[in-house]
């Protein structure tokens, strides 16, 4: 930081303020004011309208089927997405670089398209339904396609975060395990999971704030049908579109502000972990 | 790495597929299989269909849509996105710390509560918005200039954070003899500076326009649904959906696909070119 004040020296009063100057102009124009807006809109006639917005049955039976959709993915992907990661760093076999390809695909593809994709698969005139159909089992508008597209959009994200965790595991400790005799079993718990589990936590926060957030999909797939497959962000979707605009703005202010937290938590946990491995390392050396 | 294939041929055995079956059975049912289907329907009638139904006017308009509003916001992403990590990076200054909070914002907010944000702040419901378009002719919501802020607002992350660890990691000792010989900052910035930028700035561009083009949430609510005027190709398909025209949903989803991995395709190239130099 010294160097580069030495480098720019003298001139950081001139060309140095102007550019904080228009960063400062352009995050508070795009991304600062409007979140400010959206809390003086959700409470611009006071908190009571507010408070009865988030307490109302409509709102609360949404958010229990958000957190139960978004609880399943993060169950899901905790243990799926753990064992893929683990299997494209451990495992070699042929046709790996198509899959690790693969796992990158939900990043790419509208939420809209999908949900519209599972509505082919499991929809009135696809192939499967008249299977689902005599099974009585009903994907599309119900539950079991809200969870599948929300698994779907939130694939990636455990994923792509285990996999460089999962390549720096200190091998030495599992070889000196084995050597002294632990089982797979304790080697896994006593010596890999302890690795893991700063960024299982990141990983599994990334998935849930994606999971309460996802709109388009969930749309496509579910209807958003009221009482039934009407999730939290449905619910203010719909909130909009009838202009009960205070309810849409409270809603829209506790999902917001859920999501902004718990990312914040797990970036702070993270890096109180960094810290804590970087004194445990300073102490190996002295 | 040695040790790693050692302990990998130590380890086969029939357990291996225990973990392998399950994770490639995973994977292929919830991505590959629906990406299938997807082709397989938009195709179903031929390729003149699909072309049909792609070049329809109103299908035609949005996809434009979609790729001059996410065009312009990567240039304009690209260009800010350079000055705020190299703020970040390279000066002190009091808010710093929040100022690096606030970058990170739009990963963790749901898109349609970005949308919403949008529509209190610059819409017709609020003294700002109204100002804005009475006094200074100004109109964001329900027209593009809102499709290109929402896409601004959530995309603004992806290149600062490809930026900012380059940034960091870069040697300032040819800055310094620059300095030495008495260039001036901004010839120093363009000479040494930006090229080892060139390229993380054009990968973190083009992974923004990828997320861009398939927005939806955020849009539906800024720029609305009208034919022709604000529909983005993403808010066609929904609209489609709706109105049960399966081969014109199929055919612009396709579109949208297509144009995504061929971005991602052409992020990865720049990766490895970059990885390579």
């Amino acid at each position: 930081m010294n160097q580069a004040r030495n480098v720019l020296g003298k001139r950081k009063s001139l060309s140095a303020w102007i550019l904080i100057f228009l960063m400062g102009i352009y995050l508070g124009v795009l991304i600062l004011g409007p979140i400010i807006a959206l809390a003086a809109g959700a409470f611009q006639n006071g908190l009571l309208p507010v408070v009865r917005s988030i307490t109302s049955a409509v709102f609360s039976q949404a958010l229990v089927l958000t957190i139960r959709i978004a609880i399943l993915v993060v169950v899901i992907q905790l243990l799926l997405g753990t064992m893929i990661a683990w299997m494209l760093v451990r495992h070699e076999f042929p046709g790996k670089s198509i899959l690790n390809g693969l796992i990158d695909v939900p990043f790419a593809i509208s939420p809209v398209v999908v949900g519209y994709m599972l509505l082919l698969l499991f929809g009135r005139n696809s192939l499967l339904f008249p299977l689902l159909d005599r099974m009585d089992f009903r994907v599309a508008f119900a539950m079991p396609g809200i969870f599948l597209a929300t698994l779907f959009v939130c694939f990636p994200f455990m994923i792509r975060e285990m996999v460089p965790v999962i390549e720096n595991l200190d091998l030495q400790q599992e070889y000196a395990a084995a050597t002294l005799g632990a089982s797979s079993w304790t080697r896994f718990w006593r010596v890999i999971f302890p690795q893991l589990k700063s960024g299982l936590i990141y990983g599994m926060t990334l998935t849930l704030a994606r999971a309460v957030g996802e709109f388009g999909a969930v749309l496509v797939i579910g209807g958003g049908v009221q009482g039934r497959t009407e999730t939290a962000t449905l619910f203010i979707f719909r909130s909009m579109e009838e202009r009960r605009y205070i309810e849409a703005y409270s809603a829209a202010l506790l999902l917001g502000l859920f999501s902004v937290l718990i990312v914040f938590i797990a970036d702070g946990l993270r890096r109180a972990h960094e810290k804590k491995k970087l004194i445990v390392s300073l102490d190996n050396l002295t | 790495m040695n040790l790693a294939l050692e302990w990998r041929k130590e380890r086969r055995q029939p357990g291996v597929w225990l973990l392998r079956g399950p994770s490639i059975l995973f994977l292929v049912l919830i991505v590959f299989i629906p990406v299938l289907v997807i082709f397989q329907d938009g195709f179903r009638e031929g390729l003149d269909r699909f072309m049909y139904q792609i070049s329809l006017p109103i299908a035609r308009h949005a996809i434009l849509l979609t790729l001059w509003t996410s065009a312009l916001m990567t240039i304009i992403n690209a260009v800010m996105g350079l000055i705020t990590a190299y703020v970040l990076v390279r000066y002190e200054f009091p808010g710093k710390r929040l100022i690096n909070a606030i970058v990170d914002l739009p990963l963790a907010i749901p898109t349609l509560v970005t949308g919403i944000m949008l529509v209190i702040l610059y819409g017709p419901q609020q003294a700002f918005g109204v100002f804005l378009m009475e006094k200074l002719g100004l109109r964001i919501v329900f027209a593009p200039p809102g499709i290109v802020m929402a896409l601004l607002f959530i995309t603004f992350p992806f290149v600062v954070r490809t930026i900012q660890p380059i940034l960091e990691d870069l040697d300032q000792t040819q800055e310094r003899a620059a300095a030495t010989l008495g260039a001036n900052p901004w010839s120093i910035f363009r000479k040494i500076v930006l090229p080892a930028l060139i390229l993380p700035t054009l990968g973190g561009s083009l992974l923004s326009f990828s997320r861009a083009v398939g927005e939806f949430g955020a849009i539906v609510i800024v720029a609305g649904n009208i034919p022709l005027r604000t529909q983005t190709a993403a808010v066609y398909v929904f609209s489609q959906v709706e109105s049960e025209n399966r081969l014109g949903a199929s055919a612009v989803s396709i579109v949208l696909i297509l144009i995504s991995f061929a971005v991602l395709l052409i992020v990865n190239a720049i990766h490895k070119y970059w990885g390579a130099h």
